[in-house]
């Protein structure tokens, strides 16, 4: 569509804004690290497996030295010591006598003579970061040489010979559906049956608990309530599924799972490694949404975010369930103020816009008049503060009912502020989104309604205009106007405190409340993490 | 409901005219779209008992797949005299009657304890109930002045609610399933039920709530009523208020109009 004439000065004050946000939370992240980062950079240098009782040798190993109390050296420290020991040790092997055999670093009394290591277990680990850091680089490289291959979209858009992020370049909003049987095979099934029929991205749900555990299953799973379980072999399965099914359609296929809840960077660099090519990835979501500890989420984002940027993964922010649980027109602008805070926080990590799949949602109340005019001001206004994002267009779920034809128009609708407002990646809706986990024949029937109206619609955007003095632009405007405001007051008060007051949501959380606080740790000042050192220094060139 | 006879009322659906028996149906073979998938699903609704089947689309969902929506006509008949539902019969009083209800009849704040149990992650239905903000306009039951209404969230055990329950004094204890994925909801809620009567608790009110709930349904497992998609927290606080005049023998003033379990549009 024409522009909506907004203010400039305005985004950019929202920018400033949330960046100072951002910028007084780094303050704690970069002084802190997590037992879950701890477990993913010893997942980055190889140590993998469980034991008879399922729980993986990373936690063993982490939770052996925060019970010592030595893990605010990092783990990466006891990792490259114990190697140090004895040449020609795998990490692997390593790990394992940490966790169960007589590895150094244990005892308080040994605390005096860890200076005289650092170095040593610095140089030990050299190598093995390389490599760590070469496996992520590899996984992007192939998924990029596919894509140049094949395309991507119902278009092929070919890409740019410098564009380095996988995306879509024109055409309308790449149609993403969810599969979510609970078991993997079925999964892949109907994760080949939607790209047949013309969805470009599958997202594999995860079992309804898996956020709150604090560790990452294993294996292939066939048993899971409202999703399946992330896991590193279901992501292989699934993308074995893909590249083979890509091939015999002649586009390139994405996979996304969820980085998010306890293990969120150990997903990320899962993800990474298995060659997802995004991740349901949220500075705030966890802990609004899933009370885990402010503290714990937003150091574990940053990490996750750090691997992401490397591995050139696009993320999905969660701003579409602010407006499950808070009304969709009262509280648009916190949904926008989150946007610019989620952006802040990528940008921090190292991540380019082109990988920030901002998210937002058709959740207005259908019974509202001109709800489709207020729909259309916040996806065009979505659309044009951030211009190089792969922005994510949610459907209804709150204001959906099991009259599935109803449904189906509904979602019709959302398919239609979709493509008007040059969406980039769309979520389709399903007519029975509020009976089950979607049927193969929802998903199909979601996807050609989504094909007509995005065929029907092809150059409407370029088509429109607004009246400058009508009611979208007014509601542009002042959505602008209400989220400035609320960036200033976040900005003084602080996001911890904006966050336990209830600003985002309606949803309260204090800054020591929720889940997996325990697994926060003040830095020592020798504090070694050479996959991050790796990831930051090489990120800012 | 007891009545001694009934005039019988035979029904079937109606399609385009009375009796004639007409129904939709779709589904999805796992066969490639071909004659010989079209004449499968052809036969595959005679066996259901629908004659005349119409396949007014085969579509191919996938390679593996194809879908169908197929018209039909039905002689099943069944008698609507015969058929007795449970209804909840909910006052429809507004937030100041119920609360003016509870602080004179009953003469103290009522504690309401809600959960979303077992595994299940989805707060949205207790939340539309409880929290403040309510749903459809409808306050929730923590604007109440009258209601203590506490809300723990998700992923509560049914050991922890209890407890907590307990702990309340609470007068109702509202579970909301809304995961139904291989029945998950009805074991979880059938253990509660059981863990409460092995626990002496029967008298506390417990109320099911979840989209795929109906009030029958919650009756079988053994809840004292169910409530269905579109219920709003009025409708909650009304039964509640209802039930506890009826337990203490105290009238229940007029206006009831009854509502049904199922499901409330959109």
């Amino acid at each position: 569509m024409q522009p909506l004439p907004i203010d400039d000065r305005i985004v950019q004050r929202c920018r400033e804004l949330a960046a100072a946000v951002a910028g007084s939370v780094h303050r704690f992240i970069d002084a802190h690290t997590t037992v879950s980062i701890e477990r993913t950079v010893l997942r980055c240098y190889g140590v993998d497996g469980v034991d008879d009782q399922g729980v993986p040798l990373v936690n063993r190993c982490v939770d052996r030295y925060r019970q010592a109390g030595t893990l605010e050296y990092g783990i990466a420290f006891f990792l490259g010591w114990t190697l140090s020991r004895r040449p020609g040790t795998t990490p692997q092997e390593a790990a394992e006598e940490m966790a169960y055999g007589d590895p150094p670093g244990l005892l308080a009394s040994d605390v005096a003579s860890f200076a005289a290591q650092f170095e040593v277990a610095d140089a030990a680990l050299r190598e093995p970061t390389r490599k760590a850091l070469a496996a992520i680089d590899a996984a992007r490289a192939q998924r990029l040489s596919t894509w140049r291959r094949l395309g991507l979209g119902s278009t092929h858009s070919a890409p740019n010979a410098d564009c380095n992020i996988v995306r879509a370049f024109d055409g309308p909003p790449l149609k993403y559906v969810i599969v979510a049987t609970g078991n993997i095979y079925d999964d892949a099934d109907q994760a080949r049956a939607a790209a047949q029929v013309g969805a470009d991205i599958i997202a594999v749900i995860r079992s309804t608990a898996q956020s709150l555990i604090d560790y990452v299953p294993y294996g292939a799973t066939t048993e899971g309530y409202g999703g399946t379980w992330a896991t590193q072999e279901n992501f292989r399965i699934v993308r074995a599924a893909l590249d083979d099914e890509q091939e015999r359609l002649g586009r390139y296929l994405q996979q996304v799972n969820y980085s998010s809840g306890l293990c969120m960077p150990e997903i990320a660099y899962l993800a990474a490694i298995e060659r997802l090519d995004m991740l349901l990835n949220d500075a705030m979501y966890g802990i609004l949404f899933r009370d885990i500890n402010p503290r714990r989420t937003l150091c574990d984002q940053h990490f996750s975010r750090r691997i992401i940027g490397r591995a050139g993964i696009v993320i999905n922010t969660g701003e579409d369930n602010y407006l499950t649980t808070a009304d969709a027109v009262e509280s648009a602008h916190t949904v926008l103020a989150s946007q610019f805070i989620n952006e802040a926080f990528a940008y921090r990590a190292g991540l380019r816009a082109e990988q920030m799949g901002l998210g937002h949602a058709f959740e207005i109340d259908k019974a509202l008049p001109d709800s489709f005019l207020l729909e259309i001001a916040q996806a065009q206004l979505v659309r044009q503060i951030f211009p190089r994002h792969p922005i994510k267009w949610m459907p209804a779920t709150k204001h959906k009912s099991g009259d599935i034809f109803w449904s189906h128009r509904v979602d019709g609708l959302f398919d239609l502020v979709g493509v008007a407002t040059d969406q980039s990646i769309e979520l389709l809706g399903m007519m029975t989104e509020s009976i089950h986990t979607p049927f193969l024949q929802d998903r199909y029937a979601a996807i050609t309604g989504a094909d007509y109206v995005f065929s029907a619609c092809r150059s409407l955007s370029s088509e429109l205009q607004f009246r400058p003095d009508g009611r979208v632009v007014a509601r542009a405007q002042k959505v602008l106007q209400d989220a400035c405001d609320l960036l200033d007051v976040v900005a003084s008060e602080g996001l911890f405190s904006a966050i336990a007051r209830g600003i985002f949501a309606d949803v309260k959380r204090p800054e020591t409340g929720g889940r997996g606080l325990e697994g926060v740790i003040a830095r020592h000042a020798q504090y070694r993490n050479p996959i991050l050192q790796e990831l930051t220094e090489c990120a800012s060139l | 409901m007891s009545v001694v006879s009934k005039t019988p009322q035979p029904i079937r659906p109606y399609g385009d005219r009375r009796d004639d028996g007409r129904i939709q149906l779709s589904f999805t073979l796992p066969v490639p779209a071909s004659d010989k998938a079209r004449e499968a699903a052809r036969r595959y609704v005679e066996k259901l008992g629908v004659s005349n089947p119409v396949i007014a689309t085969m579509q191919p969902a996938g390679h593996d797949f194809s879908f169908f929506v197929v018209y039909g006509a039905t002689s099943v008949v069944i008698d609507f005299a015969d058929i007795e539902v449970p209804e909840i019969k909910t006052p429809t009083w507004s937030v100041k009657e119920i609360n003016t209800l509870i602080k004179e009849r009953l003469k103290r704040r009522l504690v309401i304890v809600g959960a979303c149990t077992g595994s299940d992650a989805h707060t949205v239905g207790i939340d539309a109930i409880l929290n403040m903000k309510g749903y459809a306009g409808d306050k929730g039951l923590e604007a109440y002045p009258w209601i203590d209404a506490h809300n723990l969230g998700a992923q509560v055990d049914n050991v922890v609610l209890i407890s907590k329950s307990r702990e309340l004094s609470a007068d109702a204890i509202l579970v909301s399933q809304i995961i139904t994925q291989r029945d998950v909801h009805i074991e979880n809620s059938r253990q509660l039920v059981d863990l409460m009567r092995r626990q002496g608790l029967r008298d506390t009110l417990l109320l099911l709530g979840g989209p795929r709930i109906d009030n029958k349904l919650a009756r079988e497992l053994g809840f004292d009523a169910g409530f269905g998609p579109g219920t709003k927290p009025s409708q909650v606080a009304a039964y509640v208020v209802q039930e506890l005049l009826h337990r203490r023998g105290e009238p229940v003033p007029s206006s009831l109009s009854p509502i049904p379990g199922g499901d409330g549009g959109h």
